[in-house]
């Protein structure tokens, strides 16, 4: 199947290991979902791989919903997070942004903030990140970055005190001269709109992906199209017994995290030292380096904990940047924490769509094309393709599509979960809604018919089987009264990543303590307390006793958490280097004991004899006879056991809605969550996730919407009032089923849940819901009662595919 | 925010003594502070009046109720005797905002707030409302802008407070310097954009606003207020209504319908009562009373859709006032 550029640019799986046969051997893994498909397969593994893991009901720490290891710092407020960190003689620093959105810098007056009483220096950006760069730079000579969109960052000031700052950025005066824009993504289009490029350009992604595709056309603001085509689409629609069509409409979203942007730079002059709240120290790390030109070596990345990234949090930022210059000038420690302003201007947006979308079948439901044509602004950056959900979620004859990023000069975007998931599903979902309708026939039975995922199929059956499915009336628009009940589902897909950046060392003490290191940094989904549970599993002993420490590039080299990728790419060395130090710990204390290693076992705390030739001893004092002070493992990934599957997750959400016809208001009451990510190794944590991407997806379909003026460019809600998020009131009962699906691919099985939870499927799941209950497509995001209302008045018509 | 000096007052004297060279009055500090921070608001002084527990507290009068200016909406929305007496105004003051931020925020703070428009409340954007020439709000966004009455400033008033403390009749008390007081009716109290548009209300710098009073409801009065927003949780009025009936039997004596989200102005429709006066409260007088309300609409570019909700808004709270209808789950807080 066609993959999609977003994902192909994320993270590159490494070849795997050119291993001699010899070093291999043949194991039984089980395979599928139990209850449903499990069975066992052999695989071909490196020798040195841990015993196989059976399936989670027959292990004792992983696999259980054991409580977060870090959730009592969290909950009493000892977690200290990068804005608690507060370093002897730490300077503040404010950037000063771009109050017009396109411009050129003719001056930048520093002179009155460096004379304000408090300030110690000031810094002024000479290269922008995270805006499309021209392929052709010298179409543009100035002396600054080029302004493409208000709040982009010019300078920073640091000063004594975080009000200094702010006074001094003030008096910082940018003397900008003018030029035309357009933040209307419908006015971009347009072939006489102002360009916010003057020539093509392109965005690089970040670690986490996010960034468009190179090598494509551009004409004026239209960077595209990129196409993708298997077969010939004309003839796929000629062979159709029925046509589907829809034109589907999202909004920019921001990623909104509790937390904002923010960093604490120390610039000695023999190591740059950078607290950062990042999805990725080893990002951090590489562009603190390049950018400042020292060595990997001279950089240390930590970010102890850290409150919410989604895609936007990776690499140094225009703002970490501008903090270890700052502190490189001044000497001095820098805080620079972003305000919710900059948060949702300057650190990048999930990209608007507008979509043509159409779908032809056979009366059996059998797709026979797939044509989507899509425009979407991710600003002054690229990365608004929306094709991956209609790539890859169904079989399918014959697939078109063509897709267009639109400059404005709004915020770049960058990657947001599940980049272009949300909005291609949104659209994809809501036809197969709309094909069902018209080939009569059950959506779920639809989709048995074209998704060939065994692992869906599975999850099709549990909705079928659940209570809200089968209240679910097939008529929509069966209810009397103004306020109509409806239910409705949607399928969502994310693929396998992994990242061989993964690395853990373990270590065993001789006073029984043992600890494990890895530099991930530990961004909300739990992987603390899964290497401690990886670790209690492989020494017999309870997760507590295991000493976990994350987030330091003092430690091996970590992920970046992007693309669902942690988990499943760092457990497997987690474990290795546990089972390998674990071995080496009995190999150390068999003789003190007068027995053979491999008759010794780690269980429930103790160190016992399979044959019974020794009393049981706890394992302190066991590790008491170890023959050195410490035992340390050091493992890296693993690669994926067999490369010849190509494999994707995903799941099902279902929406129970009401839908308000006199005022058009929609209220999600529950929401059905069947999701699968391999052995999910914290059921709780999983769930967890879940549960944050149906709300999150909940609060992008009905709520969220980044305004620009359309006059002045603009920002008009760029804080958490008029920028409307979720709250407990619009927080239905949410149901997750978790599907253990075992998939065979390494030493703890284990995938990623971040990107298919909720935020893929829950719009059109909202969207078919509120179908059910109204008997209208609402096509367009966020649904307000606006949108609502104008849908029931006059159904929005289709438009020609172009 | 800028640099400011701090009095921290305990006694209106002490109050009124500093207010002078554009100091400003901080009671529960919800929304100035949140203007000081975007930098909209840029007092010298401010003046806190927080801890002058005078002002604190709901107090039962022979003509009715007096309730201090720094009682908070928490309290107000508990009050017994409101919530026996006057729900309209317990209805306003318990779904305004956040329960955490009706715990801070008090009820004179919320009636003195400048109106709710994004641009006016940018700094971004010098609007008619800061002294200068130009409403942003015509041309630009305004999908929760008023529909009516707005002459040069289509903004909403943004206190759900005031939507009931009109229905109810209500006075503000003043004070100022040199011992003076002054009583002004919440009808009178708001200025329209028209009038003066750098003025919000008609209390002075040097004066602070000490009580609200509520006359006596008459015999068989009942009353509700209700709002919709985008979101049930935290957020402002899309339409709203407040809905004071006085009933005898089932038939309508005598009814006041108001509204906020609809104009800069908190307003009364006179149409809308008019419709109920002297008939029995239905379903089908209800939405006649809905639909009168909107005789003299004039949407902007992008709030035509209110105009389809202020009417349900109203009918429905109507029903509510009346004991036939129970709160809309559809409404916010």
């Amino acid at each position: 199947m066609a993959s999609n550029t977003n994902e192909d640019s994320l993270i590159q799986e490494a070849a795997p290991a050119a291993t001699g046969h010899s070093d291999k051997k043949s194991v039984a893994m089980p395979i599928g979902v139990p209850g449903y498909t499990l069975h066992d397969e052999q695989r071909e593994v490196p020798a040195t791989e841990p015993p196989v893991w059976p399936i989670n009901k027959d292990l004792k720490y992983v696999g259980k919903s054991h409580e977060r290891w870090d959730g009592y710092a969290k909950a009493t407020g000892r977690a200290r997070y990068t804005a608690d960190v507060q370093l002897p003689g730490m300077l503040y620093a404010k950037l000063v942004n771009a109050s017009v959105p396109h411009a050129k810098v003719v001056s930048v007056d520093t002179s009155a903030a460096e004379s304000h009483p408090g300030v110690r220096g000031v810094h002024v950006i000479q290269h922008v990140m995270g805006n499309a760069v021209l392929r052709n730079e010298s179409l543009e000579q100035v002396k600054y970055p080029v302004v493409r969109y208000a709040g982009q960052p010019i300078a920073a000031v640091a000063a004594t005190t975080p009000y200094a700052a702010e006074e001094a950025a003030a008096l910082v005066k940018v003397q900008y001269e003018a030029i035309p824009f357009v933040v209307d993504l419908d006015k971009a289009r347009a072939s006489d709109a102002p360009q916010v490029f003057p020539g093509a350009a392109d965005q690089e992604g970040t670690a986490g992906g996010g960034g468009g595709p190179h090598n494509v056309p551009q004409t004026g603001n239209v960077h595209g199209p990129a196409i993708k085509k298997v077969g010939d689409v004309t003839q796929g629609f000629k062979d159709a017994d029925v046509v589907v069509e829809g034109r589907y409409i999202t909004q920019v979203q921001t990623h909104s995290a509790l937390e904002t942007h923010g960093v604490v730079a120390d610039w000695k002059p023999e190591m740059l030292t950078v607290w950062a709240s990042t999805q990725g120290t080893a990002s951090v790390r590489e562009e603190m380096a390049e950018y400042f030109k020292i060595p990997l070596s001279q950089v240390r990345v930590i970010t102890e904990y850290m409150g919410g990234g989604f895609g936007a949090k990776f690499g140094a930022g225009n703002f970490g940047v501008a903090a270890a210059a700052l502190s490189k000038k001044t000497g001095a420690p820098v805080r620079l924490m972003l305000t919710r302003e900059e948060e949702h201007l300057s650190v990048g947006n999930r990209p608007s769509s507008d979509q043509m979308l159409r779908i032809g079948a056979k009366k059996d439901g059998t797709i026979t094309a797939i044509h989507l044509v899509s425009y979407g602004s991710a600003g002054c950056g690229t990365g608004a393709g929306c094709s991956g959900p209609a790539a890859n979620l169904y079989k399918y004859a014959t697939f078109h599509a063509e897709e267009n990023d639109v400059f404005t000069n709004g915020g770049p975007g960058t990657a947001m979960r599940a980049p272009g998931h949300p909005q291609g599903a949104f659209a994809l979902e809501q036809s197969m809604d709309e094909l069902a309708v018209k080939l009569n026939l059950d959506p779920l039975d639809l989709r048995d018919r074209t998704d060939e995922h065994p692992v869906r199929k599975v999850e099709r059956q549990i909705v079928r089987d659940s209570d809200l499915w089968k209240s679910r009336k097939a008529q929509a628009g069966a209810d009397n009264g103004p306020v109509k009940r409806g239910v409705g589902f949607a399928q969502s897909v994310w693929y396998r990543f992994v990242s061989m950046e993964s690395a853990a060392e373990v270590r065993v003490h001789k006073d029984g303590s043992v600890e494990v290191l890895s530099a991930v940094q530990d961004i909300g989904s739990g992987i603390r307390t899964v290497m401690a549970q990886i670790l209690a599993e492989q020494f017999g002993i309870p997760p507590e006793m295991i000493t976990v420490k994350v987030g330091d590039t003092n430690y091996p080299i970590g992920p970046n958490s992007g693309g669902s990728v942690t988990t499943l790419s760092l457990t497997p060395a987690v474990r290795d280097a546990a089972w390998q130090a674990s071995q080496k710990f009995l190999a150390e204390i068999a003789p003190g004991f007068g027995v053979n290693a491999e008759d010794l076992e780690l269980i429930d705390g103790e160190v016992r004899s399979k044959s019974g030739k020794m009393q049981p001893v706890s394992f302190k004092r066991a590790a008491a006879k170890m023959k050195t002070d410490q035992i340390a493992v050091q493992s890296k990934r693993t690669p994926d056991y067999d490369h010849s599957k190509y494999l994707t997750y995903g799941g099902i959400d279902v929406a129970e809605v009401e839908v308000d016809t006199e005022i058009g208001r929609i209220h999600v009451k529950r929401v059905l969550s069947v999701h699968d990510c391999g052995r999910p190794m914290n059921p709780t944590q999983v769930m967890s996730q879940i549960n944050g991407g149906v709300l999150q997806g909940i609060s992008y379909t009905l709520f969220e919407h980044r305004l620009l003026d359309p006059e002045y460019g603009l920002m008009v809600n760029p804080n958490l009032e008029q920028y409307k998020i979720t709250g407990s009131r619009e927080t239905p009962d949410i149901d997750v089923r978790l599907v253990e699906a075992y998939i065979g691919q390494s030493s703890t099985d284990a995938s990623g849940i971040g990107e298919a939870a909720g935020i893929v499927s829950i719009g059109a799941a909202i969207g078919n819901a509120v179908y059910n209950a109204i008997g209208v497509r609402v096509r367009q995001t966020p649904m307000t009662p606006a949108v609502v209302l104008a849908a029931l008045h006059q159904p929005a018509p289709g438009r020609e595919l172009a | 925010m800028n640099s400011f000096a701090l009095a921290n007052c305990t006694t209106i004297d002490a109050a009124l003594s500093q207010l002078k060279d554009g100091a400003v009055v901080k009671a529960g500090g919800i929304d100035l502070l949140a203007r000081m921070k975007n930098g909209t608001a840029q007092p010298s002084k401010l003046v806190n009046i927080r801890n002058i527990s005078a002002l604190r507290g709901v107090h039962e009068t022979d003509n009715g109720l007096t309730i201090g200016a720094l009682t908070t909406l928490a309290e107000i929305e508990e009050h017994p005797l409101i919530r026996s007496h006057y729900q309209i105004l317990s209805d306003a003051c318990g779904h305004a905002a956040t329960p955490h931020i009706r715990n801070m925020a008090t009820l004179g703070g919320n009636l003195l707030q400048p109106v709710q428009c994004w641009y006016y409340r940018s700094a971004e954007f010098q609007c008619l409302r800061k002294g200068k020439e130009f409403c942003f709000a015509f041309g630009g966004l305004n999908q929760y802008h008023a529909i009516m009455d707005y002459g040069t400033c289509p903004s909403v008033a943004p206190s759900s407070a005031a939507v009931a403390l009109l229905g109810l009749n209500a006075s503000i008390e003043l004070a100022s310097a040199k011992n003076s007081k002054r009583t002004v009716p919440l009808k009178d109290f708001y200025v329209q954009p028209d009038a003066n548009p750098t003025k919000f209300s008609v209390i002075e710098p040097n004066e602070l606003l000490t009580a609200v009073t509520i006359p006596k409801p008459a015999a068989g009065t009942r009353s509700a207020y209700q709002k919709y927003g985008e979101k049930e949780s935290f957020d402002w009025a899309i339409a709203d209504a407040g809905v004071v009936l006085e009933m005898d039997g089932n038939t309508c004596r005598r009814a006041v319908i108001t509204m906020g989200a609809a104009s800069p102005v908190v307003r009364r429709s006179a149409e809308a009562e008019a419709v109920l006066a002297g008939k029995p409260i239905t379903e089908e007088t209800a939405r006649a009373a809905g639909k009168a309300a909107m005789a003299n609409v004039q949407p902007l570019t992008m709030n035509a859709y209110k105009v389809e909700l202020f009417p349900v808004a109203i009918y429905r709270t109507v029903l509510l006032a009346a004991g036939q209808r129970d709160r809309d789950p559809s409404a916010a807080g």
